[in-house]
């Protein structure tokens, strides 16, 4: 099958950028869209220009390197899947497909389609965690989590950081990604220790980088992983009561 | 070269970590503080290192080449994780466990390592859960278990297919935990291409910042590599894209000796390549092979679909020949049996490059939901990638390069052997012996990592208290840091015609077809002539444009290729050496009548350590002695 690229491509955060066009013929229906890049960039080595720069690793659909917006969708057409996990298959032959980086204040660009997602570090530092140094633990059934509430909680930690939430979101919003580690952690038992200061802290450094959720709901239509908006109700939930909890005696509240 | 010393402690078995834990040294809290450890990669093993020792209060260093630690590849690890729990009153135990592994690995392993490796199983499934890593539970709100790649126990804990996701995402926050109290720094986007020796003993690294191009050098009291597997060097395998050799090879080239290169292991259920542009392999978990059956037809051409040959045409040769095991044999002999129906033309699928792994009897037995709750994510993977679905018509499957075995050579303390150099979980060589058992790969990167490195590495940095760490800019770093400017700015001057993915692809198939799945004396010498003239074209013919001070992709690869085209020569020489069939390894010349494998043990149940020489084609070797005390050496039966 043939396409027609439109691909936004750009040296570096201080240069200009614009859309290239690049047809690409002769390419397979059972290639990944990922493949049809890497197509791509040889051809362009062997014309003598510099190849596309995009960020990718496992091709799994788990690590979460990769990620573009293709036709103006992160991740592009199909539901619930990763970039790499995109075939061209997808597209009808002869298609025109625009492909730009996510497009978010939070993640400022280093080339081509390449972003800096390193605040998404920066939030779980702040507390994207249970303390619990190495060798502290008791045994591991000790503490009985009731399945449905495990399955939840992974339902949650299934978030693969790739930020399509982000990069979808009218606002540039990183609340599905803050509330799934939210999620994750506050729902087990062995998280509750550091609910209240988890939520509060990690909803704070969310603030600082990225925009406010205004329960749009394209996050969870873009993420990979399908994580629902109702880990974002929780999110917001929790971090009204640790506004409260975190101002009174901790310990003495229930 | 220097002597061996694996250091494995006096004593009976189960006491020698004990007291081995006992007799190292121990490092006050006050002079922890002032010292470095530099650590280089974040899966797994790193991440679990780096986090344990900024715990203990060392100042930590930690680098990866992604934008962030959570990328590393540990992260695609599916199935499970092996631990001696025993909390399913199976008969499972520590013992147990070790002798699956030592047995499991044809017997090229050493006795006490992996003792030690399944007596802290134990801590890692503890410290995980209360990590919060979700594993799988049943309805009393306890962990789940399930039986793996042909275990008779059933000690595999799992989090969905996403176990390794999960187990990663635990160290990777236990990490980030540290980052903020700032006793562990944190590089992103920074790849190490060479190691720095002084005096004998690892004094630091130099690093190139992909972003930047910047070269830099970092000095520390000891360095880690933690970098993992090379399978990357057959080009297509399940590895990420960006795994890569680079880290232990240069380590090799400073002298620390690599151990059983040859030693891989070919997963058998990975989806087919579908085209020449395919760019990687995707494995689709073992776990299916407990339900699915695999066949292929009996007649060469046989072209009907497959829900039309009827059961009289098909072979469903596992079940055949090893009727014990049936489906679920070892992974290197479901790898080998696929290769041979294959290569006699019976394989399916549009290249005629797969075998069946069909699940219409499972579905007929079991009912389509009990299916769907144990497959449906994998299936859903499957469809995704060949728009085939497979509750309808059957999976098909190929091997796949997918795990190294071999890696640099360490002590028990797990330092190799250059001091104050050490390497862990897949980049290291110490557990597996000659083949892997399914679940225990994160077991052995967070036993490294977590429990392991943290005791032994204080051994060592006890002995250098009041020695800051050698500054960078001391005369040894700076030959080191020239040597990886030539080779970055030789890269761009070669100006040749062919891309780095071109090199790699041919590289890889050389690779596949003699140091594969099956190897024999003509093919290795037949690789170790076309390696070295491909080696060549690539010194000449090389094309990467751009320049060294941005990010460029093709050139962060070329320095990986170029380390892979080494790295493969050493691979075939120790293949050619090894001249018995044991585990992944498998030499035509060694075979039984029906075409087992044949392994010698009065010539080889040693490991081969190998020392870069200057010329990668003529290493020189040192063999290590495997003495087993506690398991008797037995022929691994499936039938």
């Amino acid at each position: 099958m043939n396409v027609t690229l439109q691909v936004w491509r750009q040296k570096g955060p201080g240069s200009p950028g614009a859309f290239k066009t690049y047809q690409v013929d002769a390419i397979s229906a059972e290639m990944s869209f990922l493949e049809m890049l890497d197509v791509l960039n040889e051809r362009l080595v062997n014309q003598g220009e510099d190849p596309v720069a995009f960020d990718h690793d496992c091709r799994e659909g788990i690590c979460g390197s990769c990620g573009v917006m293709i036709n103006g969708r992160a991740h592009g057409p199909q539901p619930g899947t990763a970039t790499c996990q995109l075939h061209m298959r997808r597209f009808p032959d002869g298609s025109t497909i625009v492909v730009e980086p996510w497009r978010a204040a939070g993640f400022p660009l280093v080339k081509d389609l390449v972003v800096d997602r390193s605040a998404f570090d920066r939030i779980i530092e702040a507390g994207g965690y249970i303390s619990v140094d190495t060798g502290s633990a008791p045994d591991a059934n000790l503490i009985p989590v009731p399945k449905t509430v495990a399955d939840t909680a992974f339902d949650a930690a299934a978030c693969i950081g790739c930020g399509a939430c982000v990069a979808a979101c009218p606002n540039g919003a990183a609340s599905l990604f803050t509330a799934a580690k939210i999620g994750h952690l506050n729902l087990l038992p062995q998280g509750h220790a550091e609910r209240w200061s988890r939520t509060e802290r990690m909803v704070g450094v969310m603030e600082h980088y990225f925009g406010s959720c205004t329960n749009h709901g394209e996050c969870e239509k873009a993420c990979p992983k399908e994580i629902s908006i109702d880990f974002i109700a929780m999110m917001n939930a929790d971090f009204l009561r640790a506004k409260l909890a975190n101002r009174r005696l901790a310990a003495q509240y229930r | 070269m220097t002597g061996l010393e694996a250091k494995i402690p006096e004593g009976p078995l189960e006491n020698k970590w004990e007291s081995h834990k006992f007799s190292v040294r121990l490092v006050n809290p006050a002079n922890k503080r002032k010292l470095r450890v530099i650590i280089v990669g974040t899966g797994l093993a790193g991440a679990s290192a780096a986090a344990s020792l900024g715990e203990l209060g060392y100042q930590v260093d930690v680098f990866t080449f992604h934008d962030t630690p959570r990328r590393a590849h540990s992260i695609a690890a599916q199935g499970g994780i092996n631990a001696a729990k025993n909390y399913h009153n199976d008969g499972d135990s520590v013992r147990r466990l070790f002798y699956d592994t030592i047995k499991g690995g044809d017997y090229r392993s050493r006795e006490a390592n992996v003792y030690r490796l399944a007596e802290v199983s134990l801590n890692i499934i503890d410290q995980a859960t209360a990590q919060g890593v979700p594993f799988a539970r049943e309805y009393g709100g306890l962990l789940d278990n399930r039986s793996f790649g042909g275990a008779q126990v059933a000690r595999t804990f799992y989090a969905r297919g996403q176990t390794g996701q999960q187990l990663l995402l635990g160290a990777y926050q236990a990490l980030m935990r540290q980052v903020k109290t700032r006793t562990v720094r944190l590089h992103t986007r920074v790849e190490m291409l060479d190691l720095v020796v002084k005096d004998g003993r690892a004094i630091g690294i130099v690093t190139r910042d992909l972003v930047k191009g910047e070269i830099a050098r970092h000095s520390a009291h000891a360095v880690v590599l933690a970098t993992g597997g090379y399978a990357n060097v057959f080009f297509l395998s399940t590895n990420a894209k960006a795994s890569n050799t680079t880290a232990i090879w240069r380590a090799h080239r400073r002298g620390a000796a690599l151990a059983n290169p040859c030693f891989t292991q070919i997963h058998p259920t990975c989806i087919p390549a579908s085209d020449e542009f395919q760019s990687k392999l995707t494995l689709m978990s073992e776990s299916l092979r407990n339900d699915g059956r695999i066949w292929v037809p009996k007649n060469p051409g046989d072209d009907r679909p497959p829900e039309q040959i009827p059961e009289i045409d098909r072979d469903y040769y596992l079940e055949r020949r090893y009727p014990a095991f049936g489906n679920l044999v070892a992974r290197d002999i479901a790898s080998r049996a696929a290769k041979r129906v294959v290569d006699a033309g019976l394989g399916v699928g549009p290249l005629k490059n797969g075998v069946y792994l069909d699940f219409a009897d499972a579905t007929t037995r079991l009912g389509r939901r009990t299916i769907e709750e144990r497959y449906d994510n994998l299936f859903e993977m499957y469809n995704r990638i060949t728009d085939e679905d497979p509750y309808l018509v059957p999976m098909r499957i190929y091997p796949a390069p997918h795990y190294t075995m071999g890696g640099l050579w360490v002590d028990y303390n797990l330092m190799t052997t250059i001091p104050g150099l050490y390497a862990i979980g897949e980049a290291n060589f110490s557990d597996h012996g000659a083949n892997r058992l399914g679940a225990s790969a994160l077991m052995q990167g967070l036993a490294d990592g977590y429990f392991v490195l943290p005791y032994t590495i204080g051994d060592y940095l006890a002995g250098l208290l009041n020695e800051p760490p050698v500054p960078t800019d001391d005369p040894a770093f700076g030959p080191v840091e020239d040597e990886v400017g030539d080779r970055v700015r030789g890269y761009l001057a070669t100006g040749g015609s062919r891309t780095v993915d071109w090199f790699h692809r041919e590289l890889g198939k050389i690779m596949l077809d003699h140091c594969g799945m099956s190897r024999s004396a003509q093919g290795l010498e037949k690789a170790l002539s076309d390696i070295p003239a491909l080696y060549e074209e690539f010194k000449t013919d090389l094309r990467v444009l751009g320049t060294g001070e941005e990010l460029n992709q093709a050139l962060e690869r070329a320095g990986r290729v170029d380390d892979f085209f080494e790295l493969a020569m050493l691979m075939c020489v120790d293949a050619r050496e090894r001249e018995e069939s044991c585990g992944g390894h498998f030499r035509e010349e060694y075979q039984t009548e029906d075409g087992e494998a044949l392994r010698d043990d009065v010539g080889f149940a040693h490991v081969s350590a190998w020392e870069w020489t200057g010329d990668a084609a003529r290493p020189e070797v040192q063999n290590e002695d495997l003495v087993f005390e506690n398991v008797a050496l037995t022929t691994r039966s499936y039938k």
